[in-house]
């Protein structure tokens, strides 16, 4: 795929992200407005101390005593700006707060879909290869086990098993506090703290995409190509992976788009379960401190990222399938 | 979530054939009731096929029993273990086995861990069935409408439920029931508007390739109305993989519910598998039965609802059947 249908693949994906932007932006204005209390009524508790008074005042400065449609367009100026307003408990602009762990949690999330990906597609094409036989009815099996834990027990009871009984991994964190590695030992301890936590959120993709790999393979098989493929004399495996995979990873890449929101909501509880310096951990603090301005800007900033992530998979359709044009 | 056959959506249901030339064999002229004999004769006969292919599917079967005994455990639940599940009765710390009148174990505050699972299982099956059952209303209105009337109203629907897939689910959840209360009619009322775009656009694409059957013509000339044709002639046609589906949304639910309630956010006047596991996190270096016991819980329940969903999948798909 070249440049230019590249980024008119880009341009048109965008172009249809336009509605679902606006949509999430006035659902978080319209959750805002259903929030108990106001900024005044925050800023007045940690102050400790409030008159009706300066409670008044504290709205005007706010622009909280305007009419609904005010605030909106107030709300908007500010998106517009690149500030999702301040955070009263950390008394820090949210985006900065957000800015902060958006970096661990993107590694933790592209490391766990790796790790789904490679795992399941080689699970799935294992299945499909050797379909009804023993070897696809026990992965089967262990794919609907591991399509039925939840996330946070996996990684508590992966904690039980490799840090506390046999000492491989750590527990948590995202790397050793004040040991003040650097280089390749820092890359190396970061890795280490990754792999519990990515293996945990990755469980129940590895079960979605290896299902999913060996009914999209189990369906390419049939396909009139295939036939042809074999009769030209290609070698089994030829045929399975250049043939067969290429054209089942279509539906597969679908579904790992549409789940990457799920895996930002799995990593609220992942990252809580193993201390991992987060959005999601943001997301759960700001919860305990009722510190809304912050939860809302992590909704809207992750529906952002998923709306990002949508495109790319589009632009990843568009190289693996050519046929695949603008609809 | 996921439905158990995304292939099958994914892949474009049948394009229907010109409806100009079935218009012309349009059946106006016979008698109502053989009309109607003949809307219903096909989709009975092959619902009864597809049950006994439930029936006679092990896995499936074996996830039933599973999910007959959790309810029997979560409808017993005050009978078996009579009293707050929340009351200490036992010395604390009891490791499973190690006194039979506690076969599970305690937990630190000396709370019997069996009462606390099979008071647990009520709550997590009512939430999942009535948030699946939330979204499952939302879900086929929504749906329905969209694919049986298309064009304008169409397009706002889809973008609709668009907007409300490209949130992350389980963050929208959190909002939700940070916003409202932590109570168990918040969070039920919370996870069945996170999850109904699924069923809307299963809805949506069976409508799609219903409206323009003869079944849904010959309706349509008898002149029956708007809502009798989409709730009596297309919606039992397109249940099926709504069924399907509904195990799924019961399972997802559930497992959204044991989060809620392991990061604390669940109602805290119940007891539920999600809260004992994270009461039992903290303990996890010592006594980890507290976290692995509720936690195998709720791998069990999503298991034989997930066993069921595939079983009735391959029953209403005879096309998958044996792979």
């Amino acid at each position: 795929m070249n440049l230019r249908s590249a980024s008119r693949t880009l341009a048109r994906t965008a172009w249809q992200a336009v509605p679902t932007v606006i949509g999430v932006i006035l659902l978080n204005f319209v959750l805002m407005q259903w929030i108990p209390g106001d900024a005044a009524d925050v800023v007045a508790a940690e102050s400790g101390s409030a008159t009706a008074e300066s409670m008044a005042q504290l709205r005007s400065h706010f622009g909280l005593d305007l009419p609904v449609l005010h605030q909106l367009a107030a709300y908007l100026n500010n998106l517009v700006h690149f500030s999702l307003g301040t955070s009263p408990r950390y008394n820090m602009p949210v985006v900065s707060l957000i800015g902060a762990r958006l970096g661990n949690t993107l590694l933790l999330m592209v490391t766990a879909l790796a790790f789904a990906l490679a795992i399941g597609i080689a699970v799935g094409t294992v299945m499909a290869i050797r379909v009804g036989r023993w070897q696809d009815r026990t992965l089967s099996v262990l794919a609907l086990l591991l399509y039925s834990t939840p996330g946070f027990w996996l990684g508590l009871m992966a904690i039980v098993l490799f840090s506390v009984h046999l000492g491989w991994l750590p527990t948590g964190g995202s790397e050793s506090i004040g040991a003040g590695y650097t280089g390749w030992t820092h890359v190396v301890d970061v890795a280490r703290h990754l792999v519990l936590p990515a293996l945990a959120m990755s469980g129940f993709y590895i079960a979605i995409f290896s299902r999913l790999t060996r009914a999209a393979m189990l369906e390419v098989t049939r396909q009139d190509f295939v036939r042809t493929a074999e009769a030209k004399g290609l070698h089994p495996w030829t045929v399975n992976l250049r043939h067969v995979l290429r054209n089942a990873l279509i539906p597969v890449t679908t579904v790992a788009g549409m789940h990457f929101g799920t895996l930002l909501g799995g990593a609220v509880v992942v990252e809580t379960v193993f201390s991992w310096p987060g959005l999601g951990r943001l997301a759960f603090d700001s919860v305990a401190g009722r510190d809304y301005t912050v939860l809302l800007g992590v909704l809207l900033m992750s529906s952002l990222l998923v709306i990002v992530a949508n495109m790319l998979v589009d632009l990843l359709h568009a190289w693996l399938d050519p046929r695949i044009q603008v609809r | 979530m996921s439905t158990p056959f995304p292939l099958d959506t994914a892949i474009a249901p049948p394009a229907p054939a010109p409806v100009v030339a079935r218009r012309a064999q349009a059946p106006v002229a016979k008698a109502p009731e053989a009309v109607k004999a003949a809307v219903d004769a096909k989709p009975l006969s092959s619902r009864h096929a597809a049950l006994r292919a439930f029936l006679r599917n092990p896995a499936a079967m074996a996830g039933v029993v599973l999910l007959v005994f959790m309810l029997v455990l979560a409808l017993f639940a005050p009978l078996l273990y009579p009293g707050d599940p929340l009351d200490m009765v036992a010395p604390p710390l009891l490791w499973p086995g190690q006194d039979a009148a506690y076969p599970l174990g305690s937990d630190s505050l000396g709370r019997d861990v069996i009462a606390g699972i099979a008071h647990g299982a009520r709550v997590s099956l009512a939430v999942g069935v009535v948030a699946a059952t939330l979204s499952l209303l939302i879900g086929v209105l929504v749906g329905a409408t969209a694919g049986y009337f298309g064009g304008r109203i169409d397009d706002v629907l889809v973008r609709i439920t668009e907007l409300f897939q490209t949130m992350p689910s389980f963050l929208f959840v959190i909002v939700v029931v940070a916003i409202g209360q932590p109570s168990v009619p918040v969070i039920v009322f919370a996870i069945g508007l996170a999850s109904w775009p699924v069923i809307a656009r299963l809805v949506r694409a069976e409508f799609r390739a219903l409206r323009e059957t003869e079944f849904v013509l010959a309706a349509r000339s008898q002149g029956f109305g708007h809502a009798r044709i989409i709730f009596q002639e297309i919606l039992p046609n397109a249940l099926p993989p709504v069924i399907v589906t509904t195990s799924v949304l019961v399972a997802s639910a559930i497992l959204i519910e044991s989060a809620l309630s392991f990061l604390g956010m669940g109602d805290p006047n119940a007891v539920s598998w999600g809260s004992m596991i994270g009461q039992g996190r903290e303990l996890l270096r010592t006594a980890w039965f507290l976290t692995a016991l509720p936690g195998a819980a709720i791998v069990l329940t999503v298991l034989a609802l997930n066993l069921v969903g595939d079983g009735l999948n391959d029953a209403f798909n005879p096309r998958l059947r044996g792979r």
